[in-house]
């Protein structure tokens, strides 16, 4: 029997040989992450941990600090958390900690600056650490105890996930990216459908897929309930990382007869972009069918980890180009990075922007989880790029949020209502 | 580990029913372990000290919903030392594991019964029920989590490895 990619990187990751899918391993990570929110925790942890010992974290230059969900500091209390972080990344020398202005949001982030490779054991204290198996590393999201065990240790333990395969097949029709797939996918599975497995996304769609829309789609793994999400290394990899840097990196994929615990395949040839209605990303629906429900938005939120990338900001401002924002209508754009912004300034896409009425956002989550940069009242709705429309997500407990892609949202925002680029 | 069961067999025991969220305002174990279990059984407290058990077998998906350190905690200090269910929550599963309460997966749990004397054995992965006189295998728990939970939970098990590289 063979092994999966999973299995294979955490089987490489750590003393014992024979495991597989449902055995616990003690294993050694590549990389650990935390974030103004679950950084403070793992520090208190790991201070506890070394208390009495004149040791320091594991490895200085392995470790992640990214102030960038209520940052630039709303509040005292934020102001106060990201201190924390600061003067933990002074005390330990911390290589890869991002000041403010320096900071992205850390999943568009991380890759952008090659930290996170092929092959690696990546652990994060944020649950869309999931996002870097994009680059065929094993990542995942874990709670602060174990990420402040692992700045002291460089460990981590894990039940080996048990791999699910989902194959998409066809030819994509325009306006449909990644974020509707993953979207399409956590609709006919559940957000359930996948947990606790390792979610391998393959087939031909992939193989074409850029790696915005590979990112998208690993993002939201966690969304189906998934431990990781993971699409094997290949040329479009390899293009991405060579334009970040100079790397080495061992690049792993699953044998053909590794054992999956489901197999399934998605004809898209007739997909359409999707929209998830509130309050769970699984209720998925085609727009043609959303666009007739003349769904009126009061916010369109263009950005996150999800969605902040240079790529969907160049659809979003295709859409937005010499068109202007309803005046009903809060159109807020975030650059994932501070190059991301710089980028997209270069190409004009900012000018486009403010041209159509849109707000322009220091990269930061602001929204996306109800922190700060456009919180809705109760009675309002949003369309957003983000991952998650839970009840309160965004807001009021009363407001509520429907997930879908930047080319949508930009649309609707033009329209007012939840539509298409297509009906525009 | 040798000890009597306490059984609920009903599915998803969430976080809510093993520490009720109205509780979280302290994070004295103490006070959290008197209110353990209290809305799935309000005097779970007493029947846990009639029988004197020490393990809890519960039903399928037990530990769902919040991702609290405290539900696990909760148990843990009122004296339950180990949990056996079906299936357990992701989270609940790795929190047990890392504050040092050992948790098994198994079916059959029909076979343990409230008030039957059961024994565990998690290096070879058995477990006895004495008063049935039954024996069952289930998966053998790897040195490393049983020296976790010897060791009380993942900060003490960092801190001793510390100590010994150093």
């Amino acid at each position: 029997m063979g092994s999966t990619i999973t299995e294979k990187i955490l089987r490489d990751h750590c003393d014992e040989k024979n495991v597989s899918a449902g055995d616990f391993v003690l294993a050694n990570v590549d990389k650990c992450l935390a974030n103004d929110i679950t950084a403070p925790i793992s520090i208190e942890v790991f201070e506890s941990i070394i208390e009495g010992m004149d040791r320091s974290v594991f490895d200085t230059d392995k470790i992640v600090l990214t102030p960038d969900h209520f940052a630039p500091n709303k509040d005292v209390a934020s102001a106060e958390q990201c201190k924390i972080l600061r003067e933990f990344a002074w005390k330990y020398k911390i290589r890869n900690y991002f000041e403010q202005g320096r900071v992205g949001i850390e999943h568009c982030l991380v890759p952008e600056q090659g930290l996170a490779l092929p092959g690696e054991v990546f652990i994060g204290a944020d649950s869309h650490t999931c996002t870097y198996g994009a680059l065929g590393a094993f990542s995942t999201g874990v709670g602060s105890t174990d990420l402040g065990v692992a700045m002291a240790l460089g460990q981590c333990w894990f039940k080996i996930p048990e791999s699910i395969k989902f194959v998409y097949s066809g030819k994509l029709n325009d306006f449909v990216s990644g974020k509707d797939l993953i979207l399409y996918t956590i609709g006919q599975v559940g957000v359930d459908g996948a947990t606790y497995k390792a979610i391998e996304f393959t087939g031909g769609i992939i193989d074409n897929l850029s790696m915005a829309g590979r990112f998208t789609m690993c993002n939201m793994a966690i969304e189906a309930g998934g431990k990781n999400g993971i699409i094997a290394p290949d040329k479009v990899t390899n293009a991405f990382l060579k334009s970040k840097g100079d790397f080495s990196y061992k690049e792993y994929k699953s044998d053909k007869d590794a054992d999956y615990s489901n197999v399934i395949e998605f004809d898209c040839d007739e997909l359409e972009p999707q929209v998830a209605l509130p309050h769970l990303p699984e209720n998925a629906k085609p727009i043609s069918e959303v666009d007739g429900m003349k769904v009126e938005i009061d916010q369109s939120v263009i950005g996150s980890c999800t969605n902040g990338r240079l790529e969907d900001l160049r659809i979003a401002a295709k859409i937005l180009k010499n068109r202007k924002v309803n005046p009903n209508v809060r159109c807020i754009v975030i650059p994932g990075t501070p190059i991301i912004y710089l980028d997209a300034l270069k190409e004009g896409l900012i000018q486009t922007f403010l041209e159509a009425g849109a707000i322009v956002s220091t990269p930061t989550c602001g929204p996306c989880l109800g922190g700060f940069m456009g919180i809705l009242a109760a009675g309002e709705r949003a369309i957003s790029t983000t991952n998650r429309n839970f009840v309160g997500r965004m807001g009021h407990v009363e407001s509520e949020v429907y997930l879908a892609s930047p080319a949508l949202a930009a649309a609707s925002a033009v329209k007012g209502y939840i539509t298409s680029p297509e009906y525009l | 580990m040798k000890g009597i069961v306490i059984k609920y067999d009903q599915r998803n025991i969430n976080t809510d029913l093993i520490i009720p969220a109205r509780y979280l305002v302290k994070s004295d174990p103490t006070f959290l372990a008197e209110h353990c279990m209290e809305d799935l059984d309000p005097v779970f407290k007493q029947r846990k000290k009639e029988l004197g058990a020490s393990i809890l077998v519960g039903g399928s998906n037990f530990g769902s919903g919040s991702s609290r350190e405290q539900a696990p905690l909760a148990l843990k200090t009122a004296g339950i030392e180990c949990v056996i269910a079906p299936s357990f929550a992701r989270i609940f599963f790795r929190n047990s594991i890392n504050i040092g309460l050992p948790i098994i997966e198994f079916n059959k749990i029909k076979d343990l019964n409230t008030g039957d004397e059961i024994e565990l054995n998690f290096e070879q992965g058995i477990i006895k029920n004495l008063t049935l006189n039954k024996k069952f295998k289930v998966k053998k728990m790897p040195a490393f989590l049983q020296e976790i939970i010897s060791l009380d939970g993942l900060v003490n098990f960092a801190r001793n490895k510390i100590v010994k590289i150093k």
